[in-house]
């Protein structure tokens, strides 16, 4: 083997800028690559679209900008799906920047639907901590969380809030979640203790963990996994945001990431087979 | 005593949090009720306290010019800055101490806080967890090596879950003919993830809820004490 060369450790700088420019130039020139809607997608959908028109719903943005880029389409996305039926919109947040998040969200949707206004059609209540003790307390008494909103307005004051007193007034919950606390309190919390609709959305990489959570019982109605799950819930709204432009990009990404395991392999295959021979 | 009383507390708190559970009604759910509320008020001291030592351990490590100091630097610094901006121009619709600053804002759009935000802080998280993506790819040439059948099972799995995830893996079998629908990527990648992902995803669920009760219970009867501090 001493004699023999052994294939070489490709250079890791290689790999980044293979990478790099696999993943900037698809956000340059657009592929349009289709992705196929799932049911975990058309759930979700079919959620929001079977709850009636003037329904309060809430929508929690437990998430911070690290993992904006897969959240936040999913938010932009459930808000204007909720201004089209007509839903009123709670947002709250129990990570301290899901209020910006919030705020940004629906700053974007607003530009499209200009006449729903604030304290009628949406209000951000803003960040609470306490996790999973924060959603107990609002299944039993939700302004007694939240007496003010974002603006340092009573909660008293905005019409749209008169007839919600606690979490099983809600349409549904959908909590955008990048960890703890999130979805998996709203699922043990709203949904088994107050028996409100839950349902979310997530990183992909915690998307295996939720699954178990879609089942007969609809602890969670639905689920949007990653950017495809935003890109999913685009396509069913037919709305070409940030989420679709981005599937272009992880697709190729993810191919690279295959090609890089193969020639991993290869690699390694080649270094067994010199050491046999010796 | 100084041991004892924590114990206690714990333990009472613990039985009483534990029977409203089960017992849903007077005193229970009330006292429950209140147990809460003090909990959200702890919660909201917690971020204080997160903050002061934060404070702490960056300016130790600034004064004693440990290795690296100066990124702890840099961190105390832009605390400084955003706090001083939230706490002098406010937040969104909430005045500061300045007021709503209007100078700013007619030169920035918005207000500093929310500024820094959007154009710094946001693309500097985003940017953070981005870096995720190549080290994944880097591992990936170097640690999913084929060594036995197990690590044959996991690759093949892993290779169609990641197709099936992307819009490329509905691109290569969408030419198949809808009878043979369930061969798509996208459907071969959801069964994977519905049997038997599912299936080892409620095994960790069953055995760390169940984990949760054993080091719950040892809590409750002081058999766990770490949680207090100090050595045993």
């Amino acid at each position: 083997m001493s004699n023999k060369k052994l294939p070489k450790q490709v250079d890791r700088r290689y790999i980044y800028l293979i990478l790099l420019i696999g993943v900037a130039v698809p956000l340059l020139i657009p592929i349009g690559f289709i992705s196929e809607v799932s049911e975990l997608t058309l759930k979700v959908y079919e959620m929001v679209e079977s709850t009636p028109e003037n329904a309060v719903v809430m929508i929690s943005f437990d998430y911070d900008p690290s993992t904006g880029t897969e959240l936040q389409p999913m938010a932009k996305a459930l808000i204007e799906h909720a201004f089209k039926k007509n839903q009123r919109i709670i947002a709250v947040a129990l990570w301290p920047q899901g209020v910006q998040m919030a705020e940004l969200a629906f700053a974007d949707i607003l530009e499209k639907y200009p006449e729903k206004n604030y304290g009628i059609d949406y209000v951000n209540l803003g960040f609470k901590s306490g996790g999973m003790v924060t959603i107990q307390a609002m299944g039993r008494n939700f302004k007694e969380v939240f007496p003010t909103d974002t603006k340092g307005i009573p909660v008293g004051e905005h019409a749209m809030l008169d007839n919600v007193r606690t979490l099983k007034q809600l349409g549904y919950i959908v909590s955008l979640s990048a960890g703890d606390p999130g979805l998996k309190g709203y699922i043990m919390t709203a949904h088994d203790m107050y028996g409100v609709k839950v349902s979310g959305g997530c990183t992909a990489v915690s998307t295996p963990g939720f699954l178990p959570y879609v089942n007969d019982q609809n602890q969670l109605y639905g689920l949007l996994g990653g950017l495809k799950g935003a890109a999913e819930y685009e396509s069913l709204l037919d709305v070409k945001g940030t989420a679709t432009s981005g599937m272009d990009s992880q697709s190729i990404a993810h191919l690279l990431i295959i090609a890089f395991i193969v020639m991993g392999n290869v690699r390694a295959r080649k270094i067994r087979q010199l050491s046999k021979e010796d | 005593m100084k041991r004892f009383l924590p114990l206690l507390i714990t333990f009472i708190v613990g039985i009483i949090v534990l029977s409203s559970e089960f017992i849903p009604h007077k005193p229970f759910s009330s006292i429950n009720e209140v147990l809460e509320n003090w909990f959200l008020i702890i919660a909201g001291f917690a971020i204080i306290l997160g903050q002061l030592s934060l404070l702490r351990v960056n300016s130790i490590r600034v004064s004693e010019k440990t290795e690296n100091w100066q990124y702890y630097l840099a961190g105390l610094i832009s605390f400084a800055v955003m706090l001083l901006c939230g706490v002098l121009w406010g937040t969104q619709d909430t005045a500061g101490l300045l007021g709503n600053g209007e100078r700013i804002v007619a030169n920035l759009g918005i207000k500093p806080f929310e500024y820094l935000f959007v154009n710094l802080y946001q693309h500097l998280s985003a940017t953070m967890f981005a870096l995720l993506a190549f080290f994944i790819a880097s591992a990936a040439y170097r640690a999913f090596i084929v060594r036995s059948f197990e690590s044959t099972l996991l690759m093949i799995a892993a290779v169609i879950v990641m197709l099936g995830r992307t819009s490329v893996g509905t691109s290569m079998t969408a030419w198949l003919p809808q009878n043979l629908k369930f061969m798509h990527l996208p459907n071969i990648a959801d069964f994977i993830m519905n049997y038997p992902n599912n299936a080892a995803q409620r095994a960790i669920l069953i055995s760390s809820a169940l984990g949760i009760v054993g080091s719950s219970l040892r809590i409750l009867l002081g058999i766990e004490r770490s949680y207090l501090g100090g050595k045993d």
